[in-house]
């Protein structure tokens, strides 16, 4: 079985608990404007041209973003940091993209991290067919489930999908007891106020199970870069990054709602 | 920090270094009288000990509570001519050079001028050693394949156990005597030499003695002028303290500082052995006093910790004797590599963390001072939060504390056939070296320039830098066929380089041990007591000598670039590769570019490049491990640069790796600068796939910017990172805490800076103080670390 990759990051730390291994898979259903990985929606490998400067010579080469790699392959990175995984309570990571964008590929991964004893978590936005999450959920210890926007118009004009879907989704895990850490962006112009955030609190409130804990990940620019190097439009061009005092309020509202809630991941 | 602590920190801070002659000269004078004459080797160093501590100038500062300098105040530093003579030419460059200066006044030229290279030109030691070089030794320390240790300094690379704190100087002199009275002519052949060794030890514990009684009557004295009442009472305290340690056994905290505290100015006024000395385990130490105090109700914590600042300050008043020429580049430091060890096990085996630990750490963090260095010893059985209150320490970026693994360390001394009691008691001193602490004598005795071998291999045995034969005929590398070949070429030079080495550091030894014994050293470390036998010749219970190999990750990526390029690949002929290096890259750009881009590097977890780190660490191991030293001890490696990788960088030319010719190599077991650029994970996988049990400690640095630290959690990863690489037998891993911009601006101003402690290489130092190019290459790890 092979899917596609576009990056293995090891010792993450902000992906989940403990010391991770994130393995970033290529596609996304969604096209959020402030994508910090804009290289991944498009589910195709792209090749960009680099180029590196030793002494003043400067030496271009062909980067592919996006590989294609077995099951194996992709496990046998993973497996390298198993020691780390056991020290720290971590594991792996599926992240993308959208994982869920490979759902045979990410199944045999999961399947195989089950199998080594590795704990896994799946960073996803959720937007999927339930029947899809009944295959992987087995395999999946810990969901990091996006949460966008509770107004569907607004999320359908900037990630360009509804979020019904999305809601659904959550609903049907939470009531499967599985569990989940709720990660919600926090962007300006989107969701970066209040009342966003009020309505959003009281939405996981009227959930059903228990949320184990709400990550807020305040914008940052640090994919700048990759919109010039992929000449691709940056529509937060010249937005600067959100600090930690900046999403203080929003912290407060989930955190007096009596949730778990903690700035970056 | 009380305002006392506040004021004798600053005055510590910006006491400036500077040259006293006064110990030469006082060593001179005696060695000039007739007191000198007829003297056996030992009792004569023992004389002269007591002449110097006799008449050398005492120092109490105000409002000090801990007595004792070296020289005549804080930060004037002796010389010691018997090991090596400054020349005025020295004098000169260590007055004027731009780093790890020192002030050099017209009285003291004149001394040396007019009394002591004029004594000593012809009788010191350093004179001595070279004579006794071959002529191979002399072209490969000259290449630069090698230093030596103990050219400009003496054998030390030792610890003080827990005797001191048990026993008086007065308790020692009646064991030295009974084994006085022991001594059988009739039948121990070595009776004579015994005598005279005991002998001179006695003579130094009474001096020690004296020097106490000297400065328990300047206190006194004091406090019959002082006015003040507060003070007035201090001063008759620490007199009472000197009259009694180190003649009897300490009781109180106090006194156990004050008592180790002259201990150590005798060991380095004897003579000027390198990592000065060292109090070792002090938390292991001192708690009982501590406890013992706070029970009788003698000391509260608030005083036991303002004690403990002011004996911390002691250290950083006391800079490494200066050094000139290739010694100088080895290890170019004021620091003088006294290195506190807090944790690890107890004797029976059980966590050894005790409130003294944490108290330490406190000190650590407030004092903030370069001297002494300090190291967490981490045990599987010590917990956690001893190692997150650490790491709160080395994120604010001095580089203190450094984290080592005991359960490593004790594994290491044990398979050097250590008992398990003495391992236990061990720990690392210097850098990173492993010994078991007041029962060993570990000799440091030079660094090996492992990429400088890999060119000579690759020019058959000569020196392209000066054009001269100075290793084996091993043939013209474009002859080789494989790989295999460049690798057994390459150990044939190795092995013949190491057995040059061991033929130096068996005549030195020999060299030590007949002409510069150290009496006041062997009453501390054990046995020489019982051995009647000098601690530089086999006196102490154990003997080691260490060779430390320097440059594993620049000649690991050469070695893999060859590998895969030449033999591999087959892409690169040899021819092309050679030339490319002979021309330092210029006009080779697109190979550079290869050889740095699309090449395995070590650091990654990559096994194609970390094979062939553990084929060279076995190369370096086999030549080196089990060969004897002169002191019935054996020969072992370890893996540590201090500044070294700069200086053998120097003289070293372009490598396989890409690396241009004359720039640092590696430093330690890290990674090859930017090579790494799978993470910490990674780099802790590739480095522990080295055996760190058959060394005498290895050295791994990890750079970190400061947000890395923001959260506890992210503190938590970091304990847990630690644990990994410790259960992969990891020996030694350390933080640099700084962002490059930092880094950068301090270069600039470097006034805005003065107090910029940022971690070299085992050890902390100011960056104001590091060369131009160790500077350069700190900000460019640094660099690379916040990519």
């Amino acid at each position: 079985m092979k899917g596609i990759v576009f990056d293995i990051k090891r010792f993450a730390v902000h992906d989940g608990p403990g010391i991770r291994t994130t393995v970033f898979l290529k596609g996304c259903p969604l096209s959020c404007y402030w994508c910090h990985n804009p290289e991944s929606i498009d589910k195709k490998p792209v090749q960009t041209e680099r180029k590196v400067k030793v002494e003043s010579e400067f030496f271009t080469y062909t980067e592919q973003v996006g590989n294609i790699m077995y099951v194996d392959e992709v496990i046998d990175i993973v497996k390298r940091d198993k020691i780390f995984y056991e020290e720290s309570g971590g594991g792996v990571t599926f992240s993308g993209g959208e994982p869920l964008i490979q759902p045979a590929f990410l199944k045999q991964l999961l399947k195989a991290c089950w199998h080594e004893g590795i704990h896994t978590a799946l960073d996803t936005c959720g937007y999927t067919q339930q029947e899809i999450l009944e295959e992987i959920m087995h395999f999946t210890d810990l969901f990091l489930f996006d949460l966008k926007h509770i107004d569907s118009h607004k999320h359908k004009q900037s990630t360009g999908v509804p979020n019904e879907i999305i809601i659904k989704n959550l609903k049907y895990l939470l009531q499967m007891k599985k569990r989940i850490h709720i990660r919600i962006p926090v962007i300006p112009w989107f969701n970066f106020n209040e009342n966003d955030m009020i309505e959003m609190m009281k939405l996981l409130q009227s959930l059903p199970g228990n949320i184990e804990k709400i990550d807020l990940l305040p914008y940052h620019t640090l994919g700048n870069n990759k919109y010039k190097r992929f000449g691709m439009t940056n529509y937060m061009e010249g937005v600067t990054a959100l600090s930690k005092e900046d999403v203080s309020l929003i912290f407060h509202i989930f955190k007096n709602a009596g949730f778990n809630v903690s700035i970056g991941g | 920090m009380t305002s006392r602590i506040k004021k004798l920190r600053e005055q510590s801070i910006n006491a400036i270094n500077r040259l006293s002659a006064e110990r030469a000269l006082l060593l001179t004078e005696f060695y000039q009288s007739s007191h000198a004459l007829g003297l056996s080797a030992p009792v004569l160093r023992a004389k002269a000990f007591e002449y110097i501590l006799m008449h050398k100038s005492l120092y109490i500062g105000e409002d000090e509570l801990i007595v004792g300098e070296r020289g005549p105040e804080p930060k004037a530093t002796p010389t010691y001519p018997e090991i090596c003579i400054h020349s005025l030419n020295d004098l000169e460059i260590l007055r004027t050079r731009k780093k790890v200066s020192f002030i050099v006044d017209e009285e003291t030229l004149k001394i040396y001028a007019e009394k002591i290279i004029p004594f000593w030109t012809g009788r010191s030691n350093r004179e001595r050693i070279m004579k006794a070089m071959s002529d191979e030794w002399i072209n490969a320390y000259s290449s630069g394949i090698f230093t030596e240790f103990q050219e400009q300094r003496a054998p030390g690379h030792t610890v003080c156990g827990d005797k001191i704190y048990k026993k008086g100087m007065l308790d020692f002199i009646e064991e030295i005597d009974t084994e006085i009275a022991r001594l059988d002519y009739i039948n121990d052949p070595e009776a004579y030499n015994k005598e005279e060794q005991l002998k001179a030890m006695k003579i130094t514990a009474g001096a020690l003695i004296h020097f106490a009684q000297r400065y328990a009557e300047k206190l006194e004295y004091l406090s019959t002028t002082e006015n003040n009442a507060k003070r007035k009472s201090e001063l008759q305290k620490m007199a009472a303290i000197c009259k009694k340690v180190p003649a009897y056994a300490p009781e109180t905290l106090h006194e156990a500082l004050q008592y180790y505290w002259f201990v150590h100015l005798g060991v380095i006024l004897e003579l000027n052995p390198w990592d000065s000395f060292n109090p070792g385990r002090l938390d292991q130490h001192l708690f009982p006093f501590y406890k013992n105090d706070l029970e009788k109700g003698i000391l509260t914590k608030e005083e036991a910790i303002e004690l403990l600042e002011a004996f911390w300050i002691k250290f950083n008043n006391h800079p490494a004797p200066p050094k000139v020429g290739v010694t100088a580049q080895e290890s170019n430091t004021y620091t003088d590599f006294c290195l506190i060890n807090l944790g690890g096990l107890k004797d029976d085996g059980s966590d050894a963390v005790n409130e003294m630990s944490y108290i330490l750490l406190d000190v650590i963090e407030e004092m903030r001072l370069l001297q002494p260095g300090s190291m967490i010893q981490v045990s599987k059985k010590n917990p956690d939060s001893f190692i997150n209150r650490a790491i709160r320490i080395i994120k604010t970026g001095f580089g203190q504390p450094s984290v080592f693994n005991s359960d490593a360390i004790i594994q290491e001394l044990m398979i050097q056939g250590k008992d398990l009691i003495d391992a236990r008691k061990g720990g690392a001193s210097g850098c990173v070296e492993t010994g078991a602490f007041g029962t060993e004598a570990y000799f440091l005795t030079g660094y090996l320039n492992l990429p400088k071998i890999l060119e000579i291999t690759l020019n058959n045995g000569i020196d392209p830098l000066k054009g001269k034969q100075i290793g084996l005929t091993t043939g013209d590398a474009n002859n080789f066929t494989s790989y295999a070949e460049l690798l057994n070429a390459f150990r044939l030079q190795i092995n013949y380089f190491i057995n040059i080495k061991i033929e130096g550091n068996n005549k030195i030894e020999s060299i030590f041990s007949h002409y510069l014994p150290v009496p006041f050293l062997s009453i501390l470390i054990e046995d020489c007591i019982k051995k009647g036998k000098n601690y530089v010749s086999g006196g102490a219970r154990y003997n080691t000598s260490y060779i430390q190999g320097v440059g594993m990750g620049t000649v690991t990526d050469s070695l893999a670039s060859i590998k895969w390029h030449v033999f591999d690949k087959k892409d690169i002929s040899m021819k092309m590769l050679l030339d490319a290096l002979k021309a330092d890259f210029e006009g080779y750009g697109q190979l550079r570019y290869e050889l740095l881009y699309n090449t395995p590097k070590y650091g990654n977890d990559n096994d194609e490049a970390d094979n062939r780190l553990t084929e060279v660490f076995d190369l370096f191991y086999h030549a080196v491990n089990g060969k004897p030293n002169t002191r019935g001890g054996h020969h072992r490696i370890n893996l540590l640069p201090t500044t070294c990788h700069v200086y053998f960088g120097s003289i070293t030319g372009a490598s396989a790796d890409g690396r241009k010719a004359r720039v640092p190599l590696s430093e330690g077991i890290s990674p090859v600068q930017g090579a790494d650029i799978n993470g910490p994970t990674a780099v802790i996988k590739s480095a522990a796939k080295i055996d760190h049990l058959k060394t005498g400690g290895t050295l791994l640095n990890q750079k970190f910017t400061p947000d890395f630290f923001n959260d506890d959690e992210a503190i938590n990863k970091l304990t847990r990172l630690i644990r990994s690489y410790f259960r992969l037998d990891g020996h030694h891993i350390q933080f640099n805490v700084v962002s490059a911009e930092t880094l950068r601006d301090a270069k600039k101003h470097p006034e805005k800076y003065r107090d910029l402690i940022v971690r070299v290489a085992g050890y902390s130092d100011y960056f104001n103080d590091l060369g131009e190019d160790l500077q350069d290459e700190i900000i460019r790890r640094t660099e690379h670390s916040s990519l």
